[in-house]
Parts: structure tokens; sequence; C-alpha cells
């Protein structure tokens, strides 16, 4: 996929004036949040839970290779084949000889970000096969030809209206002045477009929200079941996924799958979790021909072993961006590849450089939402910052936060110096608030107080404060 | 084996600073895929099996199932065509032919056109056996067979599903206990090809957020839940 993470900031700035982003932005924050919060409360083993993933996941990851072998001998046993891709062309040109080979005309595809990852979509058109997104959301921004916005939302930043101009502008099949005012009439119209398609697609493609060593299944997690049908009903299921998706047992899936849904949809479970091996058995009166796993790396092996191995735990749950004030103002498009949110601010510097994607990890203010709905508990604060000071000793950063770092840096190493500016600061500033206490205009920094007045302090510093308060004396512990 | 398989692997060892897994290593991890130990269950479902019964109800509802409670197989065909009827849906049903051998007394409702195999687009309703129900979510177990074709899970508009009160159990593990079981599985043995939970009808919400039933799979999820 092409990226434009190297132009965050635009991205951000012309997200931040688009009415339709704005508007369609402001639905999604209360919804995610509350839903999570709710199953969560259900739920008292919830915390207890994430920790036992997080050891899951540590666990596999220290053993990848071990596993890795392991299902691909077990899909073998179940007669299905796996491939191994280094990198996005070996994926795609992988993908297309299986397309190929029961010479296909039609791909249905269930969601899968790994494809975006490898962009699959363009490199089948490229070569004649017609590839039909399935999942609602993707159905959507295809006929609207753009990329996803979310993990697990991919038309988040559409609008109603905006989805039944693309449907009137593309149905052409279908009279006109036809209702479709109802989010029912939309889906009723989706379903019945993509019904025929299911049946009629030569090739199936789903991705994988975990592949499992001990039996050599896939698993896929939705809602809507379009993935069933597009790995039900082609002839070949092709099954596209990233290498660091394995766990081992159905014991270790089952505890994730605790944590997933109520993460992402804040749902107890998701509607559809289906577990695939193989081709369709002998007896079976239906299923695909052939199963094909495209296993891919596309960089990921190399992320082992470093301060962003973490980062592999990720089960794609969408809770961070959920969480993300940065997200919430800006959307996903502006992060400029596939992954946004947090987990993208760390993720797209790992895969694609940080010479591309230096700009995301910068896109935080460092609150700890993210972290702490994280059920994997990945520490991805931590992993921008990691980012961030790689940026500064590789010399990467500006010379304008260079010089207001090493400004800052000159009085932080000199604690009177520190003390008494700080305390001079808090005595100016607290002047300049007047009766008001705020404060509408700052010398350097315009850009915060033109859209809104900064408060004042209250004359005295942390540090003081903290001091009178009777906190930090000897003897005490904390 | 290819090229880019070795390479993969080479580089996997490689970051993680060590050679091979072998000898007590690799027996540790070999020991912990075998154990099949449960990770964590929660407690929920702990309890007898009316408990179970009752929460596996509770949950199903909660996610938009409609639950029939019948005393025996006998009630099946009259309570099938009343929901039928009642729901506005024609009186064809495809089942799954791992029911022809089930004794069901369809001549109590004669109107119902029963036939078999797997789903084709004009069924409008499937009727299928489960594997087993699952009480902590109000999950069901479906799995692909001779007998049992996953088209029928997915393709008519309403899912119709014969279950019996002792195939609940409290949790996803215990399922998958049940089906390694009731098919002898050795780990890595083979298993079906399809494997189903399914919790719920259909849905999306991906058009703002608005949660609606029936996006590509069933539009109605109906459990006939018959005392042993």
């Amino acid at each position: 996929m092409q990226t434009t993470s190297h132009n965050f900031k635009q991205n951000a700035r012309d997200a931040l004036t688009d009415v339709q982003l704005q508007k369609a932005l402001s639905k999604m924050r209360p919804g995610f949040q509350q839903k999570r919060a709710d199953a969560v409360a259900k739920l008292p083993e919830f915390e207890d839970l994430r920790d036992r993933g997080r050891d899951i996941k540590n666990h596999v990851l220290e053993n990848l290779d071990f596993y890795l072998e392991r299902f691909e001998s077990n899909v073998i046993a179940n007669g299905g084949q796996v491939h191994w891709c280094r990198n996005s062309e070996e994926a795609r040109q992988t993908i297309m000889e299986i397309c190929r080979s029961v010479d296909a005309k039609t791909v249905t595809k269930g969601k899968s970000m790994v494809a975006e990852e490898i962009g699959l979509n363009e490199y089948l058109e490229e070569h004649g096969v017609e590839p039909i997104e399935t999942d609602l959301g993707e159905y959507i921004i295809q006929l609207r030809d753009e990329p996803p916005s979310h993990i697990i939302a991919p038309a988040i930043h559409v609008n109603k209206e905006q989805v039944v101009e693309a449907f009137r502008k593309k149905h052409t099949d279908l009279p006109p002045d036809r209702p479709l005012e109802e989010v029912g009439d939309i889906t009723d119209e989706a379903r019945t477009q993509l019904r025929p398609k299911f049946f009629a697609a030569d090739v199936g493609i789903t991705g994988a929200n975990f592949l499992i060593a001990e039996t050599g299944q896939t698993v896929i997690v939705t809602n809507e079941g379009n993935g069933d049908l597009t790995q039900t009903l082609g002839k070949a299921h092709v099954v596209v996924a990233s290498l660091e998706k394995i766990v081992p047992t159905l014991e270790d899936a089952s505890c994730i799958l605790r944590l997933l849904a109520r993460s992402a949809t804040g749902q107890e479970f998701s509607v559809y979790t289906t577990f695939s091996s193989g081709p369709r058995r002998e007896t079976d009166l239906d299923g695909p021909a052939s199963f094909h796993v495209v296993l891919i790396d596309n960089g990921r092996s190399a992320m082992l072993g470093t301060e962003y191995q973490d980062m592999l735990r990720c089960i794609r749950c969408s809770a961070c961006m959920n969480h993300c004030p940065v997200y919430a103002a800006v959307g996903g498009h502006a992060y400029g590849w596939v992954y946004p949110g947090p987990m993208g601010a760390v993720l797209t510097p790992s895969l694609i450089g940080i010479d591309e994607a230096g700009h995301l990890p910068n896109a935080s203010t460092f609150c700890g939402r993210c972290e702490q709905v994280c059920p994997m508990r990945i520490p991805l604060p931590k992993m921008m910052r990691h980012y961030r000071a790689k940026e500064f000793t590789e010399n990467k950063t500006t010379s304008q936060v260079r010089a207001g770092l090493g400004l800052w840096s000159y009085f932080a190493k000199r604690p009177w110096l520190y003390r008494q500016s700080t305390k001079l600061g808090a005595v100016l500033l607290h002047a300049l608030g007047g009766k008001r206490g705020r404060i509408a205009k700052l010398p350097l920094a315009s850009g915060w107080t033109s859209v809104r007045d900064m408060p004042a302090p209250e004359g005295r510093t942390f540090q003081q404060l903290y001091k009178m308060s009777g906190h930090g004396k000897k003897g005490d512990a904390r | 084996m290819s090229e880019a398989r070795e390479q993969i692997l080479a580089g996997i060892r490689k970051s993680l600073g060590r050679g091979k897994l072998e000898g007590a290593a690799a027996e540790a991890v070999e020991a912990r895929l075998k154990g099949h130990e449960r990770i964590l269950v929660p407690k929920r479902s702990d309890g007898d099996q009316a408990h179970k019964i009752g929460l596996f109800v509770e949950m199903a509802e909660g996610v938009s199932c409609t639950v029939d409670r019948l005393e025996s197989l006998e009630s099946v065909p009259e309570r099938l065509a009343d929901y039928l009827r009642r729901e506005n849906l024609p009186a064809r049903i495809k089942q799954s032919p791992a029911l022809e051998d089930t004794v069901i007394p369809w001549d109590k409702a004669p109107a119902l056109e029963i036939t078999s195999g797997a789903a084709v687009n004009e069924d409008a309703v499937g009727l299928t056996p489960a594997h087993a129900g699952i009480a902590e979510t109000g999950t069901l177990m479906l799995h692909s067979s001779a007998e049992t074709p996953t088209s029928l899970h997915f393709v008519p508009d309403t899912h119709v599903v014969l279950l019996r009160e002792s195939q609940i159990v409290g949790a996803y593990e215990d399922a998958w206990d049940m089906l390694r079981q009731k098919l002898g599985l050795e780990p890595g043995a083979s298993v079906p090809r399809t494997v189903n939970l399914v919790t719920g009808p259909s849905r999306t919400g991906d058009v703002e957020q608005i949660i609606q039933l029936g996006a590509h799979g069933p539009r109605r999820l109906h459990i006939m839940l018959v005392k042993d």
C-alpha cells in the first residue's frame, strides 16, 4: 500500500478541517469506550486474563520458529499448504499463482489488514482478477475507492449519507428512487448485491486472527458472516496471515478470545469465531477444494529481540485507537498507512522505517490510555518514546525541537537554576493571567493560544506545593 | 523446502539469539503443547447443569437469539411450524443429513416440506444439530462433517438449531474437550474442516456503529432446546 505517513502533519491539519470526517469521528468516541467498559465490568477475571494473554504471546514469540514449523506440519497433515513469504511482493505473487491455478475471475475477500499491508487488491486487479470486499465496511470503502481508516471498523470515517451516495452511484442496476435512508435498507442492499458473488467466486481470501500450532487451524473472528461465506463457497480458500498470529493450543486461543471481542467492540463474544483446517474432506458436502496459508514475515522477524518485540503481541482489537485522543481528532487516514492509532504509531515505523513514519511516534500526548486498555499489555507509550529517542540520536528531529530540548536540558541539569527560573515563571504567568486566571497570548506559543486560552498557574511551582503538602520529607518511603 | 522458509526461520533464530530448539527446551515446549492446560476459565459458568442451562439461555437471548424449550423431540414439528408461521417464514426447510437419523415425527406437521443436504441460495430456513452449547457466552459450537455441511450455518436467512440440554457445557474449553472425545482426536490428528462458534444472528455496525442484524449470515438464530 502507498504510504503518506511522512506527510502526517499536513494530513492531520487537513483532517481537522474536514467537516464530514469530524462529524463521523464525533459519533465514534462514546460508543466503543462505553461498550468496552461495560463488557469488562461484567467479567471479574478480565485483568487476570490480560496477564495470561500477555504471557501466552511472550512464550510464543520466544519459541516462534518451533510453533511455526509445528503449525505448518499440521496444515499439511490436514491436506493444506503453507507458503512462506518474506515480503509483500512474494506474498502477492503467491496468491496470484493460486488464483491462476483455479483460473480465477473473481475473488471474494473477508476483512484482512495484512492483505492491505501487501497491497493485494491493486495487484489482483492489475493481473486481471477482480477482488470483491465483502465485509460491509470494506465494501463501502472499496466502492469509494479509499483505504480503511480503522482496523476493525474500516469505514468509520464515512457518514451514512456518503454511504447512500456511493450505493446510488455504483448500484446502477437498481431503481434510482428506491428508499435507502435506513441503515437496514443499506445493509439489505449490500447483502443482495454480494450474495450471488459469494457463490460465483473462484477463490475466497480471508485473514486470520490466530493460527493454532497444535491443530493447524486458522481462525477468523467476525460478526457479519461474510468471512464464512467467503471461505465456504469459493473453490479455494486462501488465508493471509502474518507469522506472529500463532498460538500453541485451543486452550490458549480460548483465553485470548475472551479478551478480543470485549476489548474491540465490547461484545462478550463476536458472532462468528471460525476454525478452519485444510480443504473439504472427501465426504464433506461443501467447502473449498484446496486450502492455502500464505504466511508473511514482512519485517516482523527482525522485530524479535529488539525493544519493539512486545508489539508482536498485538491482536488487532483496536482498543488503543478507540481510546486515543489523537486518533479521535484526526481519524485513521492521517497516519498514512495501514495501521493507525497508537499501535500504528509503533508498528508502522517498525515495518516501513523511521524515515517514512518518524512523525507517528510523535503523534501522542503520552496520556497512557492506550496501554491502560491494551488487552495484551503492550507498553505503547514506552515504545513510542524509544522511537523519539532514536529519532533524536540519529539527528532526525527538527532544529527547532533540538534547540528547545537543548534549552530545557540546560536548566534541568542545574537544579538551583531550574527552581529559581520556574519560580519566576510561575509568578510571572500568574500575573499575566490577571483576574480571569487565563492567558490569551504567549510568545512562541501562538499555535496553542490561537484557539484556546491557557489556564494561568496559581503562582507557586509544583515543587513548592509538594514541599508545602508535607510529602517528600525524609523518612517518607514513597 | 523453500528458500523463503529457511530464511525466515533462520532470521527468527538469529533475532532470538539461539539456534533451533533442542533437548530440554524443545521438550518443554512439546510438553506444553500436549498438556492442553487451561489458562484461566471464568467462574461465571461454574455450577450444576441447571445453572449452565439457565446461563446459556440468558446469554443467547442477550445476543438476539430466540430460544424455545421443549420437553421432547416429539413436539419439534409442531413448535417449528408455529415458529415459522409466527415469523411469517416459508414452511420449506433444508436440514442437515445428520438429522435424518434423529427420530422426529415430522408427520405431525404435514405442512412442513423437508429436504436434506448442503445449502443453496434459495434455502430460506436451515435446520441443523449442534455439537455443544457453551454457557459462558450463549455460544453454539457446530462443525462440518459428511452429514453436517457448513453452508447451512450461513446461507439460509433463518438458522434453526436443535440442541439437547445435556449438550450444554460451561466454557469453550469444555466444548473442545467434548469434541476431542467425540472424534477420538489426538493432538495434531485431523480435525473437522470447519468448526464454527456462533453467538447470535449475523450483525454489523459498519454504518455509523448502528447495530443492524442480518448482515450476510442468518437474520434469525432460533434454538430449539430439548430436554433429554
